[in-house]
């Protein structure tokens, strides 16, 4: 039991961290990013690469695959959705249009990798040493990868609450119409969501590859889960992050130790639905109009 | 206008005539070809005929798709042939209601979300009832029936799809079904009952994909879950849907030939690039096409009403 637990809360961890990028790209951008696990498997073969090729330690790799995916990211949204944003005249159209400009980029990106690296699953083996933690034996590789997602959280939670410019971001996330009256910039801030949103998925992309084997193809799963955590836990909301990054991981490891590892992504739907059926906002959401 | 319906409803019944002397004219490589034009004009009309009016973008194609397929694999030695493609219309019937009685209440991003996954999700279950119960991953399909007879049987569905299509449009339920799709606040206050509407349609929608499953599936001999639930089917079913333009009905069958073709082409020549590729024709008629053919002939024709002025890509 308390190894189900742990393994949950570990796991919960790395999918409220995988959740927070994306809840900045949709909540805030309005963007929503169908290749979004994509870029997380893109950093992951990243690391990949870094850690075989030059030795680079994955913890040091972070900062290089990090500022490299904000800045692809922001490339990304100025370049390539900004005309989405200026042709939609509703936020349901933009919502479509991003659906499908996504889809696309999405079989980009798992094209790219695939003529690359093929569709053999890949893994490296870093800091795998076993730790024991009230009685239970984890790797050590997952306890830092939980850590540095907490840490990362703790960051962005606080630059979100404390400071201007993530009370101009929050604002956004509210409602993007009344943000100009008060002067907020909606378009660069969302260019910047986004960007720090590329940059949240690289992170968790990198820190995933320490310890889970992935392949070229495999970023679909991340996008589906992301996605149920972010309408979960309500849109734009870190703290609903949390709560349902945590909510899901538990309940994958529970299931996984007592009924069956071949059920998980029926849990994640059975889960997202019995949410939605009781608060169609998500568990932190506000009724919208 | 009846003269040119009558004219219309004559070259269609001439064009299903041609189509339906074919098989006995052209090589195997062509009459592979026929039937893979034939299964994606289908899969992409069904899925026009949910999502050109509701506008809800369904990722869920491959999953009833691969429920039809896998039917078969099951069933297709025990029961005779009828039987087997009627048992697959009931349970893709039964997944897509219970799937959008579950979904389609809620809003459109939650039906995306979870129609993401849906392939995902019913290729776990095949997988963990088969390692479980039946004890077999991957089943053998021997079933004595020839390419013609799939491409005749691809043909009738083609024709009964655009029957149903054309019938539902003229409907009580077609005509709610525009207003949903115009604005979903108006057509409650209307009186129509929202929900019923769209899980219809879904469920009808559903029940053409997952007999194209089941006939296509004698075509493989092996079958196993991630072969049934390829989720590139239900992307390419989207982008030709897109390409044709999905509010008008005969929109995605428009999309599906070229690009079905073009496909063939790329699989054959460049079959390690092939998604890549698939990705970039994606995007190209995303920004440059949002409408599809359809929007660009009715833009010539300069007859944009007001309701076809509102994009209505998906």
């Amino acid at each position: 039991m308390t190894n189900a637990l742990l393994t949950g809360l570990v796991l919960g961890g790395m999918y409220a961290l995988i959740a927070m990028g994306l809840t900045l790209q949709y909540g805030v951008a309005r963007i929503m990013n169908l290749a979004y696990g994509e870029f997380l498997i893109g950093s992951a073969f990243a690391s990949y690469l870094l850690f075989t090729g030059w030795a680079v330690n994955p913890l040091v790799g972070l900062v290089v695959v990090v500022p490299v995916s904000f800045v692809v990211s922001l490339l990304l949204y100025k370049i390539f959705l900004t005309p989405l944003v200026r042709r939609a005249r509703t936020r349901d159209a933009l919502e479509v249009d991003s659906i499908l400009a996504t889809f696309g980029l999405m079989f980009i990106v798992q094209g790219t990798l695939l003529t690359m690296f093929g569709g053999a699953y890949f893994s490296y083996s870093f800091l795998a040493i076993p730790v024991t933690l009230v009685g239970e034996v984890l790797a050590m590789n997952r306890l830092v990868a939980f850590a540095l997602a907490v840490v990362l959280g703790t960051v962005l939670y606080l630059i979100l609450t404390r400071t201007r410019i993530g009370t101009s971001i929050r604002a956004v996330a509210v409602d993007p119409n009344v943000a100009p009256l008060v002067a907020i910039n909606v378009p660069q801030l969302s260019a910047l969501a986004f960007a720090v949103g590329g940059a949240l998925v690289a992170a968790a992309g990198v820190l995933i590859s320490m310890f889970l084997t992935f392949s070229a193809t495999s970023g679909v799963v991340f996008t589906m889960k992301a996605l149920i955590v972010v309408v979960m836990g309500g849109i734009g909301n870190l703290m609903g992050c949390l709560v349902a990054g945590v909510l899901l991981g538990l309940s994958e490891a529970l299931v996984a130790t007592y009924i069956d590892p071949g059920l998980t992504i029926a849990v994640n739907f059975a889960l997202f639905l019995g949410v939605l059926l009781v608060k169609p906002a998500g568990i932190f959401g506000r009724a919208r109009q | 206008m009846t003269g040119s319906q009558l004219l219309i409803g004559g070259a269609g019944l001439a064009a299903i005539a041609c189509l339906a002397v074919l098989p006995s004219l052209v090589d195997a490589y062509h009459l592979a070809l026929g039937i893979t034009l034939l299964q994606f004009t289908i899969l992409a009309t069904a899925w026009g005929m949910f999502s050109g009016p509701t506008r809800y973008v369904s990722l869920a194609t491959t999953a009833f798709f691969g429920v039809g397929a896998y039917t078969v694999a099951v069933l297709g030695e025990q029961l005779a042939w009828p039987l087997v493609l009627l048992v697959a219309a009931l349970i893709g019937a039964v997944t897509s209601a219970i799937v959008g009685l579950s979904t389609l209440r809620l809003s459109g991003v939650h039906f995306v979300i979870f129609t993401f996954g849906l392939a995902e999700l019913v290729k776990q279950l095949v997988v963990w009832f088969e390692v479980n119960k039946s004890r077999v991953l991957g089943r053998y399909i021997f079933l004595d029936i020839s390419q013609q007879d799939i491409y005749w049987q691809l043909l009738a569905l083609a024709v009964i799809v655009f029957a149903t299509g054309w019938l539902i449009a003229c409907s009580r339920l077609g005509f709610a079904l525009r207003i949903i799709g115009e604005d979903e606040t108006v057509a409650r206050h209307c009186g129509i009952n929202v929900t019923f509407a769209k899980v219809a349609l879904f469920v009808i929608s559903a029940v053409f994909m997952t007999l194209v499953g089941a006939i296509m599936a004698p075509r493989w001999t092996y079958i196993e879950p991630s072969i049934a639930f390829n989720a590139t089917i239900s992307f390419e079913v989207v982008i030709m849907a897109l390409l044709g333009g999905a509010h008008r009905f005969w929109g995605p069958a428009l999309g599906a030939i070229p690009l079905t073709l073009l496909f063939e082409f790329l699989s054959a020549r460049f079959p390690s690039t092939s998604t890549l590729i698939m990705g970039v024709v994606f995007l190209l008629i995303v920004y440059a096409l949002p409408s599809g053919v359809v929007g660009l002939v009715d833009r010539f024709k300069g007859m944009r009403s007001g309701s076809e002025k509102k994009r209505s890509g998906a």
